[in-house]
């Protein structure tokens, strides 16, 4: 059993959650993830690890409520237990200094996007963030990726705040401002890495393939182990099939057939709907 | 089958093999209870007493951990049920599933003496019945140790074991059994490997490997879940946390697909998906559960071994109409036991041999049709098996919205590949002496599927029994 030490709400349906995991705190990295159970009939979903801390034993997940299982974990309170959680699993992110790049973050990818952009700014990066939501009130983590980002950007879907429009729009207009026009005028971008709905990683990856940069996206397919058993996560990149908990979650964001990820990500869509359905009916759940 | 009816009328012997009572295959194809219903009594007492007692009982060779058969059913026939279990288990902790599960036709029952004109002595059955008999008996209240009781009552070495299969949980106890302080590291949420992920309830109950495996525990085996070796812990982690000898047995956890268009269609599973929705998560229950499945009219099942046939009937029970399973030999070359052929057949699964897969046809990303191709079998080669080769435009297509690969698993490289100096073979396998489960690295021993790629319950059992001695020789004289 893990215990909930602490839960914070963030915006309207994403919570912080505090959990006391000693030897995941001891071992994590940036971009790694764990896969958690909430009770004996749960289901096992993985979530990022957004942050840790290693002398108090504790990691933190932030969530969003999207469905069943989801819906159940923001229905804890703080001293509760979850039943399994499982981890560090899948691949470190790589943090090295490149020089200037950009960390993009959509919804509840700006959680995971925070340890990566914090630990590249440690290490010598010139950090550029570029966060966005749906809306002002659902942003997350604003003043967190202030203090560790070198340029902070703010995007929102409907223009309650920052610029207006998705955060892939930014970063076309970023990257056509800087990286054009005369050679010393010209600030280079290393490498861009973003994490979001499969969707706004697409876009951020159709943007920057004319400019050439590398860009690394962190790929959320359905999981069941985490460990490399099932093959459910699987994705395939640069025309490979590659199970993303043990070759990921990071890919090359160019060599990403989207359009699969996509599909897979539906096949349990109306499985979801009644199992939420039958949630909310049990629990007489709010909305 | 045809065997054993004309060799009964030659023998001398009245009895014949008494038969397994059975879940009638119209009612069991649409649940998930245990297909087989164990002896009776009486039954047993009927089996026990065609045992000749050899002077010379060959069945014991028969038995990767030697178990003392002839001792224990001859307990059984003098009605001593508890010490014919105590018998069995001097050799075997977990009974109650290898008397399920094990390949007996190759094993034990192969060499049994009778067999020679008559059907051998049904030693699965009986050794299940004895271990049934007690779970049932006492409902197993077993205890479950603390650590700090353990550390009191053992004075001896920490051993950690990496995977609770069969190969880790034989190891585990048996080196309880001489006084070590035992750890199992467990990847999942529960302890079992294959017996809880893989082979399904109908088959083999989850009470039946928790009991077992409580009886593991009440040795003084601690099992710690949820931990992925190499992940959380390395191997330098354990040796510096003062463990002094670790066995791996992690077990073939990596499963293969063919390589066609197709397969990452929505609907294709890998056995291993399929299996472990469907027992560990128990994905028959959903809704009341939370893990989903997909079910389908109609599904097919590429391979022919017993993960191919637990695949195919599991689907048959989550409710398609029809189940192919798609092989690319002959009946006679499928690998699964003949037990789960015949029940796979009485249940309704259609066979469709000498056939490959060449693609999986999809439509708007679900699987639509299976494109295969049928197979002849060339005359054997060197090597005595019948190699299958493609029939040129024999290209047929099934219609189904479900495929599941069931073509076999690999060792999964997680824990290896954080162990660069550990020698593996071509295909991945740790490398380990077969007779101690010795590595190259000095310390590190490994057994079970890890070593041998997938193979059989008992003989991943049989390993850990033989790495369990080497083990203790190793840590007793500090001679690698
Ligand atoms: C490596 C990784 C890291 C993730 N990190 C986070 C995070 O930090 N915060 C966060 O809010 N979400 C994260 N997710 C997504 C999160 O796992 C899903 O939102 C969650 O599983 C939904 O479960 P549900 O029962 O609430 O919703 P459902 O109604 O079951 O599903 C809603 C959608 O979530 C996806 N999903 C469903 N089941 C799974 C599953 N078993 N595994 C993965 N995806 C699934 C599907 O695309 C589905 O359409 C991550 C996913 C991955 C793969
Ligand atoms: C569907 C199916 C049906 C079968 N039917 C039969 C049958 O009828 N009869 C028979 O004799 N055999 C059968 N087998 C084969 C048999 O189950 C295996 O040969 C046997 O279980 C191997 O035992 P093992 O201990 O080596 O590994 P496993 O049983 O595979 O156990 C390995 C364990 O190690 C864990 N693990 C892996 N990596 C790590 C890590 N890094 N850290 C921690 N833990 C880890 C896994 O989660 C797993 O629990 C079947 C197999 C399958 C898949
Ligand atoms: S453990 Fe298996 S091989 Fe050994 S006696 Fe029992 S059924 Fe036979
Ligand atoms: S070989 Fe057969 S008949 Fe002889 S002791 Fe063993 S089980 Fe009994
Ligand atoms: S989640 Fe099972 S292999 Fe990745």
């Amino acid at each position: 059993m893990y215990r909930i030490v602490k839960k914070e709400k963030l915006v309207k349906d994403i919570d912080r959650f505090y959990l006391k995991a000693p030897l995941i705190a001891r071992k994590v990295k940036a971009g790694q993830f764990v896969v958690i159970r909430i009770n004996e009939d749960g289901e096992r979903i993985p979530l990022t690890i957004a942050d840790y801390n290693r002398s108090n034993g504790i990691i933190n997940i932030v969530s969003m409520r999207v469905g069943k299982t989801t819906a159940l974990l923001s229905s804890l309170k703080e001293g509760d237990s979850i039943m399994d959680v499982v981890g560090p699993l899948g691949n470190a992110s790589e943090i090295e200094n490149f020089g200037r790049v950009i960390c993009v973050g959509g919804g509840v990818g700006v959680a995971p996007i925070f340890p990566i952009a914090r630990e590249l700014k440690k290490i010598g990066n010139y950090v550029i963030s570029i966060i966005g939501a749906r809306s002002k009130d659902l942003l997350i983590l604003k003043e967190e990726m202030k203090d560790i980002s070198d340029e902070l950007y703010i995007c929102s879907d409907d223009g309650s705040i920052g610029y207006h429009g998705f955060v892939s729009d930014f970063l076309k207009e970023y990257l056509e401002k800087n990286l054009t026009g005369n050679a010393d005028k010209r600030k280079d971008i290393a490498r861009v890495i973003a994490i979001g709905p499969a969707l706004m990683m697409a876009a951020v990856t159709r943007v920057t393939e004319p400019f050439n940069i590398k860009t690394i996206v962190s790929l959320n397919s359905i999981m069941v182990d985490g460990t490399g058993m099932c093959g459910a996560c699987r994705v395939e990149v640069g025309g490979k099939t590659k199970f993303v908990c043990v070759d990921g979650p990071e890919f090359d964001g160019h060599q990403v057939n989207f359009d699969l990820l996509l599909s897979r990500q539906k096949t349990y869509c109306e499985h979801e709907k009644e199992c939420m359905d039958l949630y909310k009916h049990k629990c007489g759940l709010l909305e | 089958m045809t065997k054993k009816t004309d060799k009964r009328n030659i023998k001398k012997e009245k009895i014949s093999r008494v038969a397994m009572p059975e879940q009638d295959p119209e009612k069991r194809k649409k649940n998930f209870y245990e297909v087989t219903l164990g002896y009776t009594e009486e039954d047993a007492l009927r089996e026990a007493s065609r045992c000749l007692q050899c002077k010379n009982p060959e069945c014991i060779k028969g038995c990767p951990v030697e178990i003392d058969i002839k001792g224990f059913i001859k307990l059984i026939q003098e009605k001593k049920f508890s010490e014919a279990l105590g018998k069995i288990r001097e050799r075997n902790s977990l009974p109650a599933i290898c008397g399920r599960v094990c390949p007996q036709e190759d094993q034990c029952e192969k060499v049994c003496i009778l067999g020679i004109k008559d059907d051998p002595v049904a030693i699965g059955r009986l050794e299940r019945y004895a271990a049934d008999r007690e779970l049932k008996r006492k409902a197993q209240r077993l205890k479950e140790y603390t650590w700090s009781e353990i550390t009191k009552q053992c004075a001896r070495e920490k051993i950690a074991i990496i995977g609770s299969g069969p190969g880790g949980l034989t190891c585990g106890s048996e080196l309880a059994k001489l006084g070590y302080r035992v750890t199992i590291f467990e990847a999942l949420h529960k302890p079992g490997g294959v017996l809880v992920y893989g082979i399904p309830e109908f088959r083999l109950p989850k009470e039946i490997v928790r009991r077992e495996i409580d009886y593991v525990r009440s040795l003084g085996v601690k099992i710690e879940i949820n931990m992925v070796m190499g992940k959380i812990l390395t191997l330098d982690d354990l040796f510096s946390e003062g463990f002094k000898a670790v066995f791996i047995a992690t077990g073939a956890g990596l499963p293969y697909f063919m390589g066609i268009p197709g397969e990452n269609l929505n609907g294709v599973y890998s056995a291993n998906e399929y299996l472990t929705r469907s027992n560990l998560m128990k994905a028959y229950k959903f809704p009341r559960c939370d893990t989903p499945i997909v079910r389908g009219d109609k599904v097919a099942v590429v391979g022919g071994g017993n993960v191919a046939m637990d695949s195919a009937r599991v689907a048959k029970r989550l409710g398609a109409k029809h189940v192919y399973l798609i092989y690319r030999r002959s009946e006679e070359e499928m690998p699964a036991r003949n037990e789960e052929i015949e029940h796979a057949r009485e249940e309704g699964i259609e066979f469709k041999l000498l056939a490959s897969p060449v693609e999986i046809i999809g439509k708007d990303g679900w699987v639509h049709k299976v494109r295969c191709i049928k197979m002849k079998l060339r005359e054997p080669d060197d090597s005595g098996r019948r190699r299958p080769v493609p029939i040129e435009g024999s290209e047929f297509n099934i219609e189904v919205k479900v495929v599941v690969m069931a073509i076999g698993q690999g060792p999964n490289p997680l824990l290896t590949s954080t162990i660069p100096r550990l020698e593996l073979t071509r295909w991945g396998n740790i490398k380990a002496d077969s007779a101690t489960g010795k590595t190259n690295i000095e310390g590190v021993f490994a057994g079970g599927d890890i070593v041998t790629g997938a193979a059989t319950v008992i003989l991943a059992m049989g390993a850990g029994k033989n790495a369990a001695e080497a083990i203790d020789e190793y840590v007793r004289t500090g001679i690698w």
